[in-house]
């Protein structure tokens, strides 16, 4: 069986993969790492979204094997070691921007990826066109743009902390 | 999924060989081949992943052409200065395909390879006029669609490079469905050194031009030129999404903007 060497989190790790192991399933089933979720499985619904080489890339379409030597961040590895959230972390919980929670590890990796590539800034439009590869059956999305707005600030340098949501 | 052999060769030779075995398929980026294994629609032995082979990468001018490589990613095609500068309407089309990660994954050669009948590429390589290379030979547009799913490319044929002639003006515009974010009917105009061309996707079972709108636009380049042609339904695509008819009326209405788009 081929064997793939990468950092998740910023932890290396060995596993014996089989050729048709998706990445999703060595993160949630061999490390153990199940806050990435798998909704549709057939490409759609974004929940299994995680950053590969800095670039936010559905797990449930790509080959373990196709990572060898890659380095991923899966929303566990946001957060400091002190817990800290990210500030996109930060934005969801302020802005109330998930319901059931299914979708909200891929959104919150996409929204990150938006964000970091998006350093002068984005409008609405622009937030929710990024987010085209997400689907949420709860929010209506309102909310999540809202977050996303918002972290966006803080991840830039433009405010300290997160904005506090409008009561 | 079936399980299969995994492959990664470093160069077109290697690769080329690997395919020789008839049941082995060629992967990049997966965006639609793996979905296709999930669904077990298909079953190869093995898998050869092109991803490593450095000469089938990046985008470079040559010319008055840009040429880029098959692995080339479609995010790197609508964020290349290079690519926005010569042909916008193709950096246009590359950032409108999918969603963000699709094109953080998809390969123009990939897409041009599999000649989905609902994918952007394949309007824009026969739209401008584009030669194909492989690794045995250079295949004009004209020559290289065959069919649903099916190109002049052979089993063990690799495609290694697509060479856009850049021209005067370029538009594209398509009607995408909305959750899949497919062609339904889209149509990429160009004026230039390949003539005037007119390529329709999403609307029939391959990327066809449309001789008609060609023979208008050629006579005079505007939107009204191509407002009263009417694409005939005939043979045309029909599903839950539209119905030929529909299809039929997106190709006049996404000329038009098509043709604005470009100037």
């Amino acid at each position: 069986m081929p064997q793939v060497t990468l950092t998740v989190n910023g932890q290396s790790h060995t596993a014996e993969v089989e050729g048709r192991t998706l990445l999703v399933e060595l993160l949630r089933e061999k490390l153990r790492l199940t806050g990435t979720h798998v909704g549709c499985d057939t490409s759609q619904c974004g929940a299994c979204v995680v950053h590969v080489n800095g670039e936010s890339v559905k797990s449930c379409t790509t080959l373990a094997v196709m990572c060898d030597g890659a380095s991923v961040t899966t929303i566990e590895g946001l957060a400091k070691p002190d817990g800290t959230l990210h500030p996109m972390q930060e934005a969801f919980r302020e802005y109330h921007a998930l319901q059931c929670g299914f979708c909200t590890p891929g959104m919150v990796m996409s929204a990150i990826d938006l964000v970091q590539k998006n350093p002068q800034g984005l409008t609405e439009q622009q937030i929710r066109e990024g987010l085209e590869g997400n689907l949420c059956r709860c929010t209506g999305y309102h909310n999540i743009v809202k977050a996303i707005a918002a972290a966006a600030e803080v991840m830039h340098g433009r405010r300290s902390e997160i904005a506090r949501a409008a009561e | 999924m079936y399980d299969f052999a995994y492959h990664k060769p470093s160069t077109v030779a290697d690769a080329v060989k690997l395919l020789a075995d008839p049941d082995a398929k060629a992967v990049s980026g997966g965006h639609t081949l793996i979905p296709a294994l999930k669904h077990r629609l298909n079953k190869p032995s093995a898998l050869v992943d092109l991803s490593g082979i450095a000469e089938m990468k990046g985008i470079r001018r040559a010319g008055n052409a840009i040429v880029i490589g098959a692995l080339t990613r479609h995010v790197e095609v609508a964020d290349s200065a290079e690519v926005k500068a010569a042909i916008p309407a193709l950096a246009y089309l590359a950032g409108h395909i999918g969603d963000v990660q699709v094109r953080n994954r998809g390969t123009i050669g990939g897409s041009v390879a599999n000649n989905d009948p609902a994918a952007d590429y394949p309007a824009a390589v026969l739209g401008l006029g584009a030669t194909v290379h492989t690794s045995k030979r250079k295949i004009a547009a004209d020559e290289f669609f065959l069919g649903m799913f099916t190109t002049a490319l052979e089993q063990d044929e690799i495609l290694t490079a697509v060479e856009f002639p850049i021209p005067e003006k370029a538009g594209y515009a398509k009607m995408k469905n909305p959750a899949s974010r497919y062609v339904m009917a889209g149509v990429f105009v160009s004026k230039g050194p390949m003539g005037v061309r007119v390529a329709v996707n999403g609307a029939g079972p391959c990327v066809f031009r449309q001789a008609e709108m060609e023979k208008a636009l050629a006579a005079n380049w505007s939107a009204d030129a191509v407002a009263g042609i009417r694409q005939s339904a005939e043979g045309l695509n029909s599903d839950i999404h539209g119905s030929a008819e529909y299809r039929a009326h997106l190709v006049t209405v996404m000329a038009k903007r098509a043709v604005a788009a470009a100037g």
